[in-house]
């Protein structure tokens, strides 16, 4: 049991981080539909970091840049040039695709995608909490990136509910307009916020490569991008929200895992599709009740 | 005493229109100054230059002793000057508190929200604004937001509080507790700018009035030296009397309009009849009804119970396009969304309902060609103001906007109509002029039910009054010395 709910926290923390880098941007009014693209190359660039520098910090630092410079293009093209926020977040999805597996065979002379082999980002305890029997070693000793997607969800709700930026943000999604006469400039808050958006996706990307896998495979997001994007969705823009919709697609995957190891003849494709279907029947069951930020895909009408 | 707000010979040009042209302005520190002119005059321009949306061309602003130029909105709020606009600048989603919060720099950058609650409850009681601080926006009335946009005002210190049109979508009480607000504001020291077409609450309110007429000051004047046809002339250069229908001073046709027990959502059994020549005025305060009796009777609603005859045919289940074919013709009051595509020019919007037909077009194909030049003369005839038929529909002022619908409605020489706020938004000459269309289609043989919160309006051009209430006719009479006390009974009776 304690095993199966580790797994669960395992999966669904990468998936977390890019949900919660998702809120940033839907909140303020752009849809994150390129997540998947900002995951795949922070993932990328972690491990080539890594490898480079032989340093870990500095991997994850690349991871944070690569993102952010993947959330600042689709900021340019979807904020600043008020391109259609869908075909612009599919367009990064695929052109990140291509160009991480591409640098991957270039990087390596040979035209077979490069080898590397990074150690795993250590599993830190915390001293204390981490002895008591069962939930101990459950919640209290991960690896680094999982403590941070903790303190990211509570400093997210914070930064959302109680600071002055996070308010504008809200509003900027809601409507710029009104923003823009309070005397503040939704463009710009707009571009900050997708530009973060990448950069806290990237970093999602990079517990894929460096805390779960140690390398970086083509296309190795394999939808968990699409699945952040559901689970903020379900989790109706609130990083707590987002938290428990994640940990549910988590326990459904681990679970199909735990299936898989008895010997359970079930299709694994079919167990794929569960955490979607889970998706599908929340969505339709809030209905109208899930509110969207209602100037969110609008394009800015002021340029300024 | 130095004045709190100075414009001097302030000049502002769109190309080769002179939107603003020598213009000067002042305001002190508890007064109330009352700006009028029609649509186009330049009074919203007057104001986007001191709240720093546009730079002005020439002239000088000064406020609070130090002199404004090239500022931003930000400088402007900073200054104390605080600008409540028309479409109000609230996010529904959102509570009043955090609507207040919303980008003021004194809120801070941690937000301490039950601590600003407590605040806004004090300011609101003082001064009789009554706001739940933690309310949705979503949830209150409009006039209730507008009393959020004057305490993010007050709270935020400011010193000059310009109101862009602030009557015209509330109901009577409303405006009344309005003016009242406006007054204690006033005897606060807070200097006002009371933008609006509204002669009658100019005179109850305001101290002065200035007057804009093509961009030039037309005439400054004491509210107290001033009667009501002074300022409307000062307004339009001319003097517009509103017309006049004698009642029953023309023979009636057959009943082109029936309505039986009509049943729908938010409308209890209505009954009555509109007959050819005659003009059935719908009086009453927006919200009871009106908009589901029009839409009902429009098709775009569906209908419970009774029974509609557009020109002795059942019309009851039948479509749109069935309806117009029988002559009907809908003038919305919504005309931004119900009766305009804004985005498309004002030859597809004269076209939209008649693709069909000539001259727009045949069974299979459009003729544009023929559907322009059809264009240009009812543009000329209704007095659409555009460059061409290929001008986009948006952009034209809300007059010209309503211009095109009433072309495009009328020009098809409906039996019945149906027009819901049609003068809503417009200024005396606009007015008058969908008042006249209407008065020609009476004389032409039209039956019209005329829905309008102006009562004014509706004593002007009616046959006959109905007062709408609580989703029922509360009454109707011949309008022939109407008791003016008995219709205000029936529209607060039930009123919401």
């Amino acid at each position: 049991m304690i095993e199966f709910l580790a797994a669960t926290i395992r999966i669904a923390t990468p998936i977390l981080l890019a949900g919660l880098g998702g809120i940033l941007s839907e909140r303020a009014g752009v849809f994150a539909v390129g997540l998947e693209g900002m995951m795949l190359v922070g993932a990328f660039a972690a491990t080539i970091g890594t490898w480079g520098t032989d340093n870990s910090l500095v991997g994850l630092l690349i991871a944070l840049l690569g993102g952010g410079a993947t959330g600042l293009v689709v900021a340019l093209v979807a904020v600043r040039y008020r391109a259609d926020n869908m075909v612009t977040g599919l367009a990064v999805n695929i052109v990140a695709l291509g160009l991480t597996s591409y640098l991957m065979r270039i990087l390596a002379s040979s035209g077979k995608p490069l080898a590397i082999h990074n150690a795993l980002l250590p599993v830190l305890p915390i001293p204390v909490l981490s002895d008591i029997p069962g939930i101990g070693p459950l919640l209290f000793a991960h690896p680094p990136l999982t403590y941070l997607t903790v303190l990211l969800c509570i400093g997210f709700t914070l930064l959302l509910n109680r600071t002055q930026i996070g308010l504008t943000l809200r509003a900027t999604g809601e409507n710029p307009e009104v923003v823009y006469a309070s005397g503040l400039n939704p463009l710009r808050i707009r571009m900050l916020a997708v530009t973060a958006c990448g950069a806290v996706a990237g970093l999602g990307g990079a517990v894929l490569s460096m805390q779960q896998v140690g390398t970086f495979t083509d296309g190795m997001t394999s939808g968990r991008g699409y699945l952040a994007l559901a689970a903020l969705i379900v989790g109706r823009w609130s990083p707590w929200g987002a938290a428990a919709a994640c940990l549910v697609f988590g326990a459904a995957e681990a679970f199909e895992l735990r299936l898989q190891g008895f010997g359970i003849p079930v299709s694994s494709y079919v167990m794929q599709m569960v955490p979607y279907l889970i998706g599908l029947a929340v969505l339709s069951s809030l209905g109208q009740n899930a509110r969207m930020p209602a100037a969110i895909g609008q394009p800015l009408t002021r340029d300024r | 005493m130095a004045a709190l707000l100075e414009m001097r010979g302030i000049v502002r040009l769109f190309g080769d229109v002179r939107a603003n042209d020598g213009i000067d302005l002042f305001v002190h520190s508890g007064e109330i100054l009352g700006l009028l002119g029609e649509n186009g005059s330049g009074k919203s321009t007057l104001m986007k230059l001191l709240y720093g949306m546009l730079p002005p061309d020439a002239g000088d602003i000064r406020f609070d002793g130090a002199q404004l130029k090239g500022h931003t909105p930000f400088d402007a709020i900073s200054a104390g000057i605080a600008m409540i606009h028309q479409h109000f600048m609230l996010i529904e989603a959102m509570t009043v508190t955090e609507n207040i919060l919303l980008g003021w720099p004194g809120a801070g950058q941690i937000l301490r929200q039950k601590h600003m609650a407590a605040h806004i409850r004090d300011m609101s009681q003082r001064f009789g604004l009554d706001l739940d601080p933690d309310a949705k926006i979503s949830s209150l009335s409009l006039g209730r937001r507008q009393r959020v946009e004057i305490l993010k005002a007050i709270l935020r210190d400011a010193k000059l509080l310009i109101l862009d049109e602030p009557t015209s979508n509330l109901a009577p009480s409303e405006v009344r507790e309005l003016l009242d607000i406006m007054r204690r504001l006033k005897s606060e020291g807070k200097g006002i700018v009371f933008i609006s077409h509204k002669l009658p609450e100019v005179l109850d309110v305001c101290d002065r009035v200035v007057v804009l007429r093509a961009g030039k000051l037309a005439g400054a004047a004491a509210v107290a030296d001033v009667s009501r046809n002074d300022l409307a002339e000062m307004m339009v250069g001319r003097t517009v009397p509103m017309p006049q229908v004698e009642a029953g001073d023309q023979a009636r046709g057959p009943q082109q309009l029936s309505v039986r027990g009509l049943k729908a959502a938010g409308l209890e059994a209505i009954t009555f009849d509109v007959r050819a020549g005659e003009i059935l005025g719908l009086a009453g305060v927006d919200g009871n009804g009106q908009l589901e009796l029009a839409e009902s009777l429009a098709g775009l609603r569906s209908i419970a119970d009774g029974s509609v005859l557009i020109c002795g045919q059942d019309a009851t289940t039948t479509s749109v396009a069935e309806r117009v074919r029988l002559g009907l013709a809908y003038l919305p009051a919504d005309r931004s969304h119900t009766a305009l595509v804004k985005s498309m020019t004002v030859l597809d919007n004269l076209m939209l309902r008649d693709t069909m037909r000539p001259p727009y077009g045949s069974a299979a194909l459009l003729t544009p060609a023929a559907g322009r030049a059809e264009a240009k003369v009812l543009m000329a005839e209704y007095d659409v103001r555009a460059p061409g038929p290929e001008s986009v529909v948006g952009r034209l002022s809300g007059g010209n906007q309503q211009k095109v619908v009433i072309a495009r409605e009328l020009a098809r020489k409906p039996q019945v109509v149906v027009a819901h706020q049609a003068t809503w938004g417009l200024d005396p000459g606009a007015t008058r002029f969908v008042l006249d269309q209407m008065i020609a289609l009476r004389r032409e043989g039209a039956a019209i039910l005329y829905i309008s919160s102006e009562l004014e309006e509706i004593l002007s051009i009616s046959d006959r009054i109905a007062v709408m209430a609580g989703g029922s006719f509360a009454g109707i009479v011949p309008n022939r010395n109407v008791d003016l006390r008995q219709i205000g009974l029936w529209m607060s009776g039930r009123a919401a």
